[in-house]
C-alpha cells in the first residue's frame, strides 16, 4: 500500500534515495541542504539504507567521490547547494562529459557575495552550461516523485548523464507537506538496477578520463551534445513509465489554466505554487491569464514550450536570478527560444526573490500588472524587479 | 589517424575500451643514440632491463637482454648503470 | 620461450608491463620508471585513479592508452577522493551482494604538485576517513608537465620558472613539504619513502602499502632530465645520489614508527648530488653550504625520530 506522510522535502528526497536502494552517498553539508545528508546518514546508521555514507571533506570532493564511485558501477548520490554546488563546479562538468550517472539534489541557495544562507536560482544558473540533466520541483511530492524518476533515466544505458534535481532553499527544502510515498515493489518496477557498462574491472582493464587534444576535443563535445539531447526521450519515457506505475504524470513543461491565455506568466520552482493561486484569483474574475512552469530545464524543452504560447499576446517570465550585465537569465533563454516562431508574444522579465527574499501574492500581482504595462509602454529602467527597495 | 573519427566513432563518455592500444606507438623515432650491447662482457644481471623507463629492453635469447628499437629513446640509462660496461651508446644512424 | 619473470636474488619480477611500451614520456624519465616499477610490485588486480600531470598526459591522448589496467583520471586535485569513492564503491557493491568478492588493489597516483598542494585536501580527507587504498606520489619536485613550475615540493635553491633564479633570487627560497610527515600525521597505517634508483627497496614499498589494511603512502622520487636538467642518462645515479647525500633518506613509518632503511655511515657532501642538476648551475657556496646544513638538519630530525622507537 501506498502511504500518504508529512514529510519536509528534504526528507522526500532522502526517502527516496533509501528506496532507490542507492550504493554511494558523499556529501559535504551546507545550508539549506542539510536535512537531506543528515536524514540519509541517520538511515544508513539504523540499517534503513545499506550504503556507504562518505563523509566527504568538501563539495569538490563529495562530487569526485561520486565519479569513483560511478565508475565502478555504483549508484550515487549527492546533495549541496549554492557554494557548494560552485566549489564542486569544475567536477560537474566531468560528471557529463564523463557520462557518469550521478544523480544531485541542489537546494538553490544565492551565491556569494554578501554570504547568503537562502534561497534563490543562482546556483541553478550557474550550471546551466554543465550538460546535467536538470529538472525544478514545485512542492514536495515533486522532490521524491523527481529525485526517483532522476536514477531511472540518468543510469538508462541509452542515456548515462548525470540528473539535478532542483528544490528552492528553504521554500521548498524545509517545507513540511503531505507526500504519497510508494509501496517498494513499485519502485523497483520502475528503477532497474545499475548496470553500469564500463565498469572499472581487471578482468576488462579500461581508460576513463584520456585527455582530449585538438585533433579530438571537438568530436568529443559533439558526441556528447548528440547525446545529451537524444536523451529526451528516454526523459519523457521515465515519465510515462512513472505515471503508468504510480499514477503522477509529469510533462518537461507544466501549463496552468493556459487555454485561450492571452497573459502567460513563466515560472520555476516552488514559487509556481504561489503564482498558481494569483492565476486563480485572476482567472475567477475573469481574465484570460495562464501560467507556464519548466519542469524540465536541460536539456531545454524547446518543443513542449513553444506548443504552449497557443496565441498569447504576452509572455511575463520571473527569474530569481540576476545574471550580471544581461538580466534574467531565464528570461533571456526564453526570448530566444521564441526568436525564430512565426508568431510570438511579447516577452517581458522580472527579477525578484532573490536571496530568499519571498514572492507573496501581492508580488506576483505586481509582476503581471507591471509585466503589461512594460508591454504597453516599454521599460525605461534598467533592470524591472519586483520586491527590491 | 586520429584525424580520420569522427564524432560517431567515440565511445559514450571516451571511454578507450581497448587496453594498452597506444603501444603501436613508434618511440624508437625519438632517438639520437643507440645502445649496443657486447655478450661477452654481459653478465645478465637484468639491470638494464629493470632500470629502462620504457620497457624497451626485453629479456632475449640466451638469457641477454637487449634493446627494442622499435621502443629504445635512447636514453643511455641502461649504458650508464651496466656495472659490466657491456652496454654503449653509439650514434643513430643517418636514415 | 618468453620469460615470464626475472630473478632478482631471491626475488621474481614479472617481466609483465602495465604501463604499455611507446608512451610519451621523455628521454630518460625517471618518473615513467617509478611507475612502471610499482606496476609490477602491483599487478594486474587494481583499480587506478591518477591525477592529471605527467603520469597522466605521456599515457593517454584520446583514442589511446599505454594503461593495461583499470584506470581512470578526471581532474588534477581530486585523485585521493576519486579512490575514495572506487574504493568505497566496490566494497559496498561486495556488501550488497552485486559483486563476488575479490582482492582488488585501489591505487591513487599523483605528481607532487596534485599532492602536495592543489591535492592535499584530498589527501588528508581520504587518510582521515581511512579508506582502503593506496597513493604513491610522484614527485619530480615541480609542475613538470606544464613547464617546470615551482611547487611546495620544489627544494631549496632549485630554479623553476615561477620561483626562477635571477638577479635578486636564488630560486625557492622555501624548504620542501614534508608531506611523508603530513601523511604520517594522519595516524595512517604506512608511509614510505623510495626512488627507482633501489628498485627492490621500490617494489617492496609498494607491495606492502598496497597489502595492509587501511591507507598507504608511499612517496616516490622521480628525478626528471628535463625540469632538473640533467643528461638523459643519469636518472639512476641522481637517484642514488639523492639517498646517499641525505637529501633523500629511504624510510618508512608504520603507525608513527620511523624506520630507516638506508643509514649510510657518512653521507656524501650535497654538492655532488647538486652540480650533475642544471636547476641548481646558480648556486654560489654560500648558498650551496647552507643546503649543506638543511640537509643535515633534516637529516638529524629523521635519525631522532628513529631513535624515538628503539627496535
Amino acid at each position: 500500500m501506498s502511504r500518504r506522510v508529512a514529510l519536509e522535502a528534504s526528507h522526500a528526497v532522502a526517502e527516496a534515495v533509501r528506496m532507490a536502494d542507492v550504493d554511494v552517498i558523499a556529501a559535504y553539508p551546507i545550508t539549506p541542504q542539510t536535512h537531506i545528508p543528515e536524514r540519509l546518514a541517520e538511515m544508513v546508521a539504523d540499517g534503513e539504507l545499506s550504503a556507504a555514507y562518505i563523509p566527504v571533506e568538501s563539495e569538490h570532493s563529495a562530487m569526485s567521490t561520486c565519479l569513483g564511485a560511478a565508475a565502478v558501477g555504483a549508484r550515487t548520490f549527492t546533495a549541496t547547494a549554492g557554494q557548494g554546488l560552485e566549489l564542486m563546479h569544475e567536477v560537474v562538468y566531468v560528471a557529463s562529459s564523463m557520462r557518469y550517472p550521478v544523480v544531485m539534489a541542489v537546494c538553490n541557495r544565492a551565491l556569494s557575495a554578501p554570504l547568503s544562507v537562502w534561497g534563490d536560482h543562482s546556483d541553478a544558473m550557474a550550471v546551466r552550461d554543465t550538460g546535467w540533466i536538470q529538472v525544478f520541483c514545485q512542492n514536495g511530492q515533486e522532490a521524491f516523485d523527481l529525485t526517483l524518476w532522476a536514477f531511472r533515466v540518468g543510469e538508462d544505458p541509452k542515456v548515462l548523464f548525470p540528473v539535478m534535481v532542483h528544490l528552492d532553499g528553504f521554500t521548498l527544502s524545509h517545507v513540511t507537506e503531505p507526500v504519497i510515498l510508494p509501496e517498494q515493489s513499485g519502485v523497483d518496477r520502475f528503477l532497474p538496477r545499475f548496470q553500469y557498462p564500463f565498469a572499472l574491472n581487471p578482468d576488462k582493464p579500461m581508460t576513463h578520463g584520456a585527455f582530449g587534444p585538438p585533433e579530438i576535443y571537438s568530436e568529443t563535445k559533439l558526441a556528447q551534445e548528440v547525446a545529451f539531447r537524444n536523451s529526451k526521450e528516454v526523459i519523457l519515457q521515465g515519465w510515462k513509465e512513472f505515471g503508468d506505475i504510480f499514477g503522477r504524470h509529469y510533462h518537461p513543461v507544466e501549463e496552468y489554466k493556459t487555454e485561450n491565455a492571452e497573459t502567460l506568466l513563466l515560472t520555476m520552482g516552488a514559487f509556481t505554487e504561489t503564482a498558481k493561486l494569483v492565476i486563480d484569483d485572476r482567472r475567477d474574475k475573469g481574465e484570460a491569464i495562464g501560467l507556464i512552469s519548466l519542469r524540465l530545464w536541460r536539456p531545454f524543452p524547446f518543443e513542449e514550450f513553444r506548443r504552449t504560447m497557443k496565441g498569447a499576446q504576452l509572455l511575463i517570465v520571473f527569474d530569481r536570478c540576476i545574471s550580471f550585465g544581461l538580466g534574467g537569465p531565464v528570461f533571456s533563454e526564453i526570448r530566444s527560444a521564441l526568436y525564430d516562431e512565426e508568431s510570438r508574444p511579447k516577452v517581458v522579465g522580472i527579477i525578484g526573490g532573490l536571496g530568499g527574499r519571498d514572492m507573496s501574492e501581492e508580488n506576483f500581482d505586481y509582476v503581471i500588472n507591471r509585466g503589461r504595462e512594460i508591454a504597453k509602454k516599454g521599460s525605461d529602467r534598467m533592470l524591472e524587479t519586483v520586491g527590491i527597495r | 589517424m586520429v584525424e580520420e573519427l569522427t564524432w560517431k566513432d567515440l565511445e559514450v563518455g571516451n571511454i578507450v575500451t581497448e587496453a594498452g592500444n597506444g603501444s603501436f606507438r613508434k618511440t624508437g623515432d625519438w632517438r639520437t643514440e643507440r645502445p649496443i650491447l657486447d655478450k661477452e662482457k654481459c653478465i645478465k644481471c637484468a639491470l638494464c632491463w629493470i632500470y629502462c623507463p620504457d620497457a624497451a629492453i626485453k629479456p632475449g635469447e640466451e638469457g641477454y637482454y637487449e634493446a627494442d628499437l622499435y621502443y629504445c629513446k635512447g636514453c643511455g640509462i641502461c649504458a650508464s648503470i651496466c656495472p659490466a660496461g657491456a652496454i654503449k651508446m653509439i650514434a643513430e644512424e643517418e636514415k | 620461450m618468453e620469460t615470464k619473470a626475472v630473478k632478482f636474488g631471491e626475488r621474481l619480477v614479472t617481466t609483465k608491463e602495465f604501463l604499455a611500451e611507446g608512451h610519451s614520456f621523455c628521454i630518460g624519465c625517471g618518473e615513467a620508471l617509478a611507475i612502471r616499477l610499482a606496476m609490477k610490485a602491483l599487478g594486474e588486480n587494481v583499480i587506478m585513479a591518477m591525477a592529471t600531470g605527467c603520469d597522466e598526459v605521456c599515457t593517454t591522448p584520446l583514442p589511446y592508452t599505454s594503461w593495461r589496467v583499470p584506470w581512470m583520471h578526471t581532474l588534477f586535485e581530486n585523485t585521493a577522493a576519486e579512490i575514495s569513492g572506487v574504493e568505497a564503491g566496490l566494497k559496498i557493491l561486495v556488501k550488497k551482494g552485486r559483486m563476488p568478492e575479490r582482492d582488488i588493489i585501489c591505487v591513487a597516483m599523483g605528481g607532487d604538485g596534485a599532492t602536495s598542494d592543489i591535492g592535499i585536501q584530498a589527501l588528508s580527507g581520504a587518510f582521515e576517513r581511512g579508506h582502503d587504498f593506496l597513493y604513491i606520489c610522484l614527485d619530480n619536485e615541480a609542475y613538470m608537465n606544464t613547464g617546470i613550475q615551482r611547487s611546495s615540493a620544489t627544494p631549496y635553491g632549485a630554479s623553476t620558472t615561477t620561483a626562477p633564479a635571477g638577479k635578486f633570487s636564488m630560486g625557492q627560497v622555501t624548504r620542501k613539504k614534508n608531506i611523508a610527515a603530513i601523511a604520517a600525521a594522519h595516524d595512517i597505517p604506512y608511509v614510505a619513502t623510495a626512488c627507482p634508483s633501489y628498485h627492490l627497496d621500490l617494489m617492496k614499498k609498494v607491495r606492502k602499502g598496497a597489502e595492509l589494511k587501511g591507507p598507504a603512502y608511499v612517496h616516490i622520487l622521480s628525478p626528471c632530465p628535463t625540469g632538473w636538467r640533467y643528461r638523459s642518462d643519469l636518472a639512476i645515479e641522481i637517484g642514488q645520489l639523492a639517498v646517499q647525500t641525505g637529501i633523500f633518506p629511504l624510510y618508512e613509518i608504520e603507525y608513527g614508527r620511523y624506520r630507516l632503511n638506508a643509514d649510510p655511515p657518512k653521507l656524501k657532501p650535497i654538492e655532488e648530488y647538486l652540480k650533475l642538476q642544471g636547476r641548481y648551475r646558480h648556486l654560489t657556496g654560500e648558498q650551496i653550504q647552507r643546503i649543506q646544513e638543511m640537509v643535515n638538519e633534516d637529516y638529524a630530525k629523521i635519525k631522532e625520530k628513529v631513535a624515538a622507537f628503539p627496535l
